[in-house]
């Protein structure tokens, strides 16, 4: 018996493997993906790279060296022009605008007559640019009148940032939170993904076997529940399969991408922050300043070993809850497209769990409705996951709750699997019929 | 006599549905044997039972004096009224993976399959797929696969359903020599004309229910009722003699054909005694045919069913 379940597993692995669409996948989707990261990678940068050049006619006697080159701004500065001439050249080079500074007695009267001319309405971050120049001699001058030196300017200049600590005296860290459930949230993900893709493979697998009407030799042969379990696993490791391929080949491309472009992937993350991917680089971390230090310490700290056993259990259990579900719709219809009613039913939880996710996990994660979705069979591989990252016990999530879904998730497969053999069981042998879900349940007490 | 397969009080419902009713059966060792029945009326239900794929609810099935189980599946061949293969999976493949589904060893398989399709004359199609063969092709391989494992008992479900003559006969002489070679044979059709010849035992099954079983000679003789085609030369005069005749028997139908000089006539005698009639026509007459009619398979099935609906 166990012989034959082997023999079905291979079957369907090499079926699977060997599908044109499927190897043109596996191919392609690494270059896809790391070709939309270069692509924005290198729009970012090439926006960035987008220096406008402001002439500077500067009659006065201040601000003679503060307009320095920014990265948005490059000055060029005129001298012994006209402001009629001073246009003309500016328009003629084509540079973006003419800054006319007239000379005035004192700064704020400088400040006051000062011009910005430009072809059309300027770019915010210019304007800003060159008003933040203006305002911060402004201060100073107005400062110094009332006494105050530049020594003592600069240093009321310096920002300012709260310390953070945990009761425990740690230092706990800014945004720590939101990485850890974006961590979390990545295997939620992905588990999310792999159940709707392969999910769908085994759906297709069994609508196959209806419509090519081999069904009733195989099943002659061997029990329905070890077709069907065959199924399962046979596509689950064609899925595990690719989703390995995927992961070395797009992480060995993007390797050699950044090599080669010399992109700078931090670039992508807004507040600078170390991206947890695959490439948040043990590498880097010479060069990191003491803050990214911390960051890389809260991320090593994060319970990888607990994250990733429980990856694999929620992973196994959910993909086997909703994959059997999948088989079981695949029985119930004719052909593919007579399956969109059933299918949604099956989506909906699992969408709910990314977005509960993050929206509730994000915010609190150990609040009623992260417990909740974290305890419900359905969201509980994605959910809990999100809140994994923050370990078990103190601080993290209580023993009780982590068993406790681990159990139910064990209780719900077993039902669900025996509900859907009996589905599949009858399902496979009608033709011709759209069934219903009241159908659907009768089926259940044949 | 040894029994391969005997069933006792069979019955299977689908909810509402009552698919099989009480159904007894006694199918003998190497015969060839037609379970009929038209459409609906749940043959396909009791040889699913047969095979396992659905469960009795109430009943015993015995298969070579032992209750079914799951080891008796090797020793059975099904080829289903539905049948199909896998498009996309190349024919040698495929055929070894069934083989091994029902047992037998990789290398024990590719030496019977290289057989058959040497017999079959299909040995270049290994390494084709599915989707590039014709229907009748495909069906030749499902024949194949079906009887590959060397079953005791063999089950086929509207065999020639889909084949070409030419392949019905090729895959009909198989059976026979199949049957030659010891194996016992179930034929389920609703096309009773098509199996009656080749069947030597039948049951008639009619809205879940047996109505009939036995051996298919006694069953004609029982069924039989002494009707006979006559023809007889005829120069003249042959509408008196049909007068004259029909005084002292019971003619059914008759009519003069001009052309050949001949009578012909439909006669219900009271017995199967037959020295009566012969001794008056030979009187008058050559007599060109005289031969009784036996009812088909399809005629006792009607007749059957009709007697039992007036008998309600």
């Amino acid at each position: 018996m166990a012989n034959k379940l082997g023999l079905i597993i291979k079957r369907e692995y090499l079926a699977k493997v060997r599908n044109r669409s499927f190897i043109v996948m596996t191919i392609l989707s690494p270059l896809l993906m790391v070709g939309m990261i270069v692509l924005i990678a290198y729009l970012a940068k090439v926006n960035d790279d987008e220096t406008r050049v402001v002439t500077v006619l500067n009659e006065s006697s201040f601000f003679q060296n503060d307009f320095n080159p920014s990265k948005n701004i490059s000055y060029v500065h005129l001298d012994d022009l006209s402001l009629e001439q001073a246009k003309d050249s500016t328009t003629a080079l084509e540079y973006y605008g003419l800054l006319y500074i007239p000379n005035e007695q004192t700064v704020e009267q400088v400040a006051k007559a000062a011009y910005l001319f430009t072809k059309d309405n300027p770019n915010t971050s210019v304007t800003q640019e060159l008003e933040n120049v203006f305002q911060t001699q402004l201060r100073q001058h107005r400062l110094q009148k009332l006494g105050v030196t530049s020594e003592q300017f600069s240093s009321v200049e310096e920002r300012f940032e709260i310390n953070l600590s945990t009761f425990d005296g740690e230092r706990s860290m800014r945004g720590i939170n939101e990485i850890k459930a974006i961590i979390g949230g990545g295997f939620g993900y992905a588990i999310m993904m792999f159940i709707i893709i392969y999910g769908g493979f085994v759906m297709r697998s069994v609508i196959e076997e209806k419509t090519s009407r081999i069904i009733e030799v195989i099943i002659s042969s061997v029990k329905p529940f070890q077709l069907m379990l065959g199924k399962i696993i046979g596509n689950s490791l064609a899925g595990i399969t690719q989703f390995s391929i995927w992961i070395v080949s797009a992480s060995a491309l993007l390797f050699v991408a950044v090599m080669i472009l010399g992109i700078d992937l931090s670039a992508l993350s807004a507040d600078g922050t170390v991206q947890p991917g695959p490439m948040g680089g043990m590498s880097q971390l010479g060069g990191m300043d003491s803050e990214m230090m911390m960051y890389a310490k809260e991320i090593y700290d994060i319970p990888w070993g607990l994250l990733i056993v429980s990856f694999f259990i929620y992973f196994v259990l959910g993909y086997l809850i909703y994959s059997s579900i999948y088989a079981a719709i695949g029985a119930a219809v004719d052909n593919e497209t007579d399956t969109q009613q059933f299918i949604f039913p099956i989506i909906l939880p699992l969408m709910l769990a990314i977005y509960v996710g993050f929206f509730s996990v994000f915010s609190n994660p150990h609040g009623p409705i992260a417990v909740g979705f974290s305890l419900f069979p359905l969201t509980s591989p994605i959910v809990m996951l999100m809140r994994l990252p923050g370990g078990i016990g103190e601080g993290g999530v209580p023993l009780w709750q982590f068993l406790l879904s681990v159990f139910i998730l064990i209780i719900t497969f077993l039902g669900i699997v025996s509900l859907a053999a009996k589905i599949y069981r009858t399902g496979i042998l009608m033709y011709g019929k759209k069934p219903t879900y009241k159908e659907l349940i009768k089926w259940l007490r044949y | 006599m040894d029994h391969i397969l005997v069933a006792k009080n069979v019955t299977k419902t689908y909810g509402e549905y009552t698919a099989l009713s009480n159904i007894s059966l006694q199918i003998p060792e190497n015969c060839i044997y037609g379970l009929l029945g038209p459409n609906g009326a749940g043959k396909t239900s009791f040889i699913r039972i047969i095979n396992q794929i659905t469960h009795q609810d109430s009943g015993e099935i015995l298969l070579n004096g032992e209750p079914l189980a799951p080891k008796h599946i090797a020793s059975i061949g099904y080829l289903p009224e539905e049948r199909g293969l896998y498009k996309s999976m190349k024919v040698g493949e495929q055929a070894l993976y069934l083989a091994q589904l029902k047992g037998l060893s990789k290398s024990e398989a590719k030496t019977r399959l290289k057989f058959w399709f040497d017999r079959l004359d299909i040995g270049d199609w290994w390494d084709k797929k599915i989707q590039e063969l014709s229907k009748g092709m495909a069906q030749k391989i499902q024949f194949i696969v079906t009887v590959l494992h060397e079953p005791k008992l063999l089950i086929f479900d509207e065999p020639f359903s889909g084949f070409d003559p030419i392949n019905a006969n090729i895959i009909k002489d198989e059976i026979l020599q199949l049957k030659e070679n010891g194996t016992s044979i179930i034929f389920s059709t609703h096309r009773m004309e098509s199996v009656e010849e080749l069947c030597e035992y039948i049951a008639l099954i009619h809205k879940s229910e047996k109505i009939l079983d036995g051996k298919l000679s006694d069953i004609k003789k029982a069924y039989k009722n002494n009707i006979f085609n006559v023809a007889v030369q005829m120069e003249q005069d042959a509408e008196a003699f049909m007068k004259s005749l029909e005084q002292k028997f019971n003619i059914l139908s008759s009519d003069v054909d001009l052309i050949e000089k001949q009578l012909n006539f439909k006669v219900q005698l009271p017995s199967s005694h037959t020295g009566d009639i012969l001794m008056e026509l030979s009187k008058v007459a050559n007599i060109n045919k005289f031969e009784e009619t036996i009812p088909s398979a399809n005629d006792i099935f009607i007749q059957t069913v009709n007697s039992k609906d007036n008998g309600k």
